[in-house]
């Protein structure tokens, strides 16, 4: 099997400004989140962005990455919006497709299957066709004539997915609650690229969970990068859990642009070994606090 | 055959809460659903929705908001029991049912107008809002799939508007506009406020009174509506929890009393 093992900036370096890029992991759970940090170190612009969002879709509104965003949702979870998402939408400095978020699966599914669009219920009626003009309808060609949404396929230049463990040819598990629609984002993308907490070899892989945690084939996958911790500050259950403290020290930076400079100089103005060094010395310094 | 005594425990009407009315008048919601899965978000519906199933309506499906379905009755803001794992729904498998038609949600608006049509996505102008909101989340798939109800913690003209600025939930006049399955489906059960019950009941689907909780007059809940209600010639009061919903509440779902933090009267 072709080992396809890389890092973080070597991800970064096969995309380009203007690519359409899905990112896995469901608002502030299982997110890549030292792809997306590597993406903010780099000069990629312009970009589409397809996600059930977090913070995520924050830290690329915040670094101007995103021309467009394609969305359920935005959420941190426990703070139900993303600030940084909040402050470009009332500032106008995106464009948006807000959807339904069964319309985002369908888009994914379509794409993945290599279907145009794939009919659905869900949005009729609402205003998401009257604020998302390019939508169409499609009546069944059956006697029952229904008239449905058609969701259009939503094909990926790129996607970026974190789960528990992977082998180096990209088969990959993931151990906790969901495994979100990280296979459907891959199989929508041109290139999909897995980081994980641990590579491991493929035989400890049904060691640790069961067959069905298997989530996504190596066949979808074009490089798998090593990225312990790599989640933080979301969830990777039973790796590790939220980091809430960090998470809300986030959400009040963001509130306010003096602080968040100086969020941005004491977290992400270094690479990622940076980055977790300046988590942990915050995680030692809550800690003191609290003492 | 011999009279069966009834012990359930008396009611002190005096005792009960408005936030135990409102949780009696979300339980109500589910009334009658069956073995579907209900779905409340907020504070006073979760406890309303464990509530109705210990009590009145025991084969309902819930989950741990994550994704496993979890039997037996316990306490909100609580781990489940492991034990008591009954099913695994993660939101892929929560779309699935979803667009099968068995599942009640409950969701809040941030305004609803007299046919139903609920924003949480957007305040002011879509392209650039005053204030953005959640999105519309899954609110388009819900309404228009299964039934829905929703709940308002604090009803006011702000919420109850006559027309809102983005529909994410799905009303009874663009569902007649859209026609076929929509129309059909489309079932939203109640709106429970921290002052009163509403439904769709009055002429073409139009917002009507159903009761105003103890306390509160008619008068008041029609200042704090931005729309013609239907309003009956005699307006119930809202009913009070039973001993044994009251017992459920306190002792079992919400010992801590958080329920109080949502509803103020």
């Amino acid at each position: 099997m072709t080992d396809k093992r890389m890092t973080e900036d070597e991800v970064v370096a096969e995309l380009r400004p203007g690519m359409t890029i899905g990112i896995g992991g469901w608002g502030s759970r299982r997110k890549p989140m030292s792809l997306v940090r590597a993406i903010l170190r780099s000069d990629l612009r312009d970009l589409t962005i397809v996600s059930y969002g977090g913070p995520d879709v924050g830290l690329l509104l915040a670094a101007g990455k995103v021309k467009h965003l394609v969305y359920g949702f935005v959420s941190l979870d426990s703070i139900p919006l993303e600030p940084h998402f909040r402050a470009a939408r009332e500032s106008g400095a995106v464009t948006v497709s807000e959807w339904d978020e069964g319309m985002l699966q369908w888009g994914l599914y379509a794409a993945a299957s290599r279907l145009s669009f794939l009919p659905l219920r869900s949005g009729l009626g609402s205003d998401v066709p009257a604020v998302n003009p390019d939508l169409k309808l499609v009546t069944s060609p059956y006697a029952d004539g229904t008239e449905y949404l058609a969701v259009p396929a939503l094909n990926l230049d790129a996607a970026l997915v974190h789960l528990n463990r992977a082998d180096a040819a990209g088969n990959a598990q993931y151990l906790g609650p969901d495994g979100y629609f990280d296979d459907l984002f891959c199989g929508a993308a041109e290139r999909a690229y897995v980081s994980c907490e641990r590579i491991v070899p493929t035989t400890e892989l049904t060691a640790a969970g069961p067959v069905q945690s298997l989530l996504v084939r190596r066949s979808d996958v074009r490089g798998v990068v090593e990225a312990p911790n790599g989640a933080h500050f979301t969830t990777c259950e039973p790796d590790y859990g939220r980091d809430e403290a960090f998470q809300r020290e986030y959400a009040q930076a963001a509130a306010d642009p003096e602080a968040w400079a100086a969020f941005t100089a004491r977290f992400l103005s270094g690479d990622e070994a940076a980055y977790q060094a300046a988590v942990a010395q915050f995680a030692t310094q809550s800690l003191e606090a609290v003492r | 055959m011999s009279v069966q005594e009834d012990v359930r425990p008396e009611v002190d009407a005096a005792t009960v809460t408005r936030a135990e009315v409102c949780i009696a008048a979300c339980a109500d919601a589910w009334r009658g659903d069956g073995e579907i899965l209900a779905s409340p978000m907020l504070t006073v519906p979760t406890i309303a929705a464990r509530t109705a199933r210990a009590t009145f309506e025991p084969d309902l499906l819930l989950s741990d908001g994550e994704s496993k379905l979890i039997a037996g009755t316990w306490a909100i803001g609580e781990t489940p029991p492991a034990d008591a794992v009954e099913g695994y729904v993660p939101f892929r498998r929560i779309f699935d049912l979803l667009w099968s038609g068995k599942r009640h949600v409950m969701m809040s608006p941030s305004q609803i107008d007299r046919f139903g049509n609920a924003n949480i996505s957007a305040l002011g102008d879509f392209a650039r809002p005053t204030r953005q909101l959640l999105g519309v989340r899954g609110a388009p798939g819900n309404t228009v799939n299964h039934p829905t109800s929703y709940w308002v913690p604090r009803h006011s003209t702000r919420v109850f508007v006559e027309r809102v600025d983005m529909v994410a939930g799905v009303g009874y006049d663009r569902a007649r506009a859209v026609g076929g399955d929509v129309e059909r489906d489309l079932d939203i059960r109640r709106v429970v406020t921290n002052l009163a019950v509403l439904d769709f009941g009055g002429p073409d689907h139009c917002a009507r009174l159903v009761s105003v909780h103890p306390g509160v007059t008619v008068d008041e809940v029609v200042a704090t509506t931005g729309f013609a209600l239907d309003i009956p010639v005699e307006v119930p009061v809202s009913r009070l929890p039973t001993g044994e919903e009251l017992r459920v509440i306190r002792e079992v779902v919400d010992p801590r009393g958080l329920r109080e933090k949502e509803v103020r009267a």
